[in-house]
């Protein structure tokens, strides 16, 4: 109950803090530099949004320094970095490959594969089973069958 | 062979069941820090009580050091703020408080209300050193050493159990 009640309290302090205007940058070529970039950078208040989608307090501010950086003329690489820096890989919409998120790259590709070799081998299986009725003892059967036939239904 | 068959989709369940365990004992809104082990950033800035006189990291250097960062208008900076004002009683360690995004009189007010455990506190009025710091969700309190490197992040309030746990015994080893 009180983890609920801290949770609750911090999500409210969030909302209530006052929210400054927001001021496009006269350059448009500097707005559309900001809408790109901050389109891959998560907000890290509201995790399942990205920069350029949030209204958070914090999004703005990071937002504003985007277009700064971007007037002051730095990269958009070196503007990831700053991020990173600061919020670490989780910023990232993509994170890189590297030791610790392997797993995650190549993960649904793994699972994939298993999911092929499953499918593959009970397919397999099932193929030839469903041959035999028509073999052996049956045929014999059948051919009495056909042959019956002629002489037509039974009573 | 029949059991090694048997035994696939158990030990897939397993791992499956592992790895969902793990990861409900995880807070997703705690994000891993970058700063850990890494240099306190630099910053330069006015003092909440006292806007001439400027405070910086470099002017804890030789000390262990609380960075808290805090606000006004934070509703959950209220519910760690005792375990504060009693550590700054005990004389722990000095508390640096970083009022963060707020009004000047509205913080020094709250100051006023609730007790006052910071050895200053510095006026970050527009954000820009909580960027610095990767600060995401107030309060959040820094861990530095005598070296002036950041070595725990505490992220939304001190808990009892944080404190007891892991900062106190943490400012224990680092002060040795």
């Amino acid at each position: 109950m009180r983890r609920v009640i801290a949770a609750l309290a911090a999500a409210w302090s969030i909302a209530a803090f006052g929210q400054a205007a927001e001021v496009a940058h006269p350059d448009a070529r500097v707005e559309e530099r900001l809408r790109v970039l901050a389109e891959e950078l998560r907000c890290l208040v509201c995790q399942n949004q990205t920069i350029a989608d949030s209204t958070a307090p914090l999004a703005l501010d990071l937002r504003n320094q985007i277009r700064q950086q971007v007037a002051a003329g730095r990269t958009d690489d070196q503007i990831r970095d700053y991020m990173v820096q600061r919020y670490g890989d989780f910023v990232l919409y993509k994170p890189p490959l590297k030791a610790t998120t392997v797993l995650l790259w190549i993960g649904p590709f793994l699972l994939l594969a298993a999911g092929v070799v499953v499918f593959v081998r009970v397919t397999r299986r099932a193929a030839p089973a469903a041959q035999p009725a028509a073999h052996g003892a049956d045929e014999a059967r059948i051919a009495a069958m056909l042959e019956d036939e002629g002489s037509g239904p039974k009573p | 062979m029949k059991s090694l068959k048997l035994a696939i989709p158990l030990a897939a369940f397993l791992a499956i069941a592992a790895f969902l365990a793990v990861g409900l004992t995880r807070d997703p809104r705690e994000v891993p820090s970058p700063f850990i082990d890494k240099p306190a950033p630099a910053f330069r800035i006015e003092r909440l009580a006292d806007a001439k006189t400027p405070f910086s990291p470099e002017d804890m250097r030789g000390k262990v050091w609380l960075l808290n960062v805090w606000a006004s208008w934070c509703v959950s900076c209220r519910q760690e703020h005792p375990l504060l004002v009693d550590m700054s009683k005990r004389n722990v360690v000095p508390i640096v408080g970083l009022n963060y995004k707020d009004k000047r009189e509205d913080g020094l007010k709250w100051l006023a209300r609730f007790g006052d455990p910071y050895a200053l506190s510095a006026y970050d009025v527009d954000g820009l050193v909580g960027i610095d710091y990767g600060v995401y969700g107030v309060p959040e309190t820094f861990v530095i050493d005598k070296q002036g490197v950041i070595r725990y992040k505490q992220i939304g309030p001190i808990t009892p159990e944080a404190l007891e746990k892991t900062i106190l015994p943490l400012i224990r080893k680092l002060e040795a």
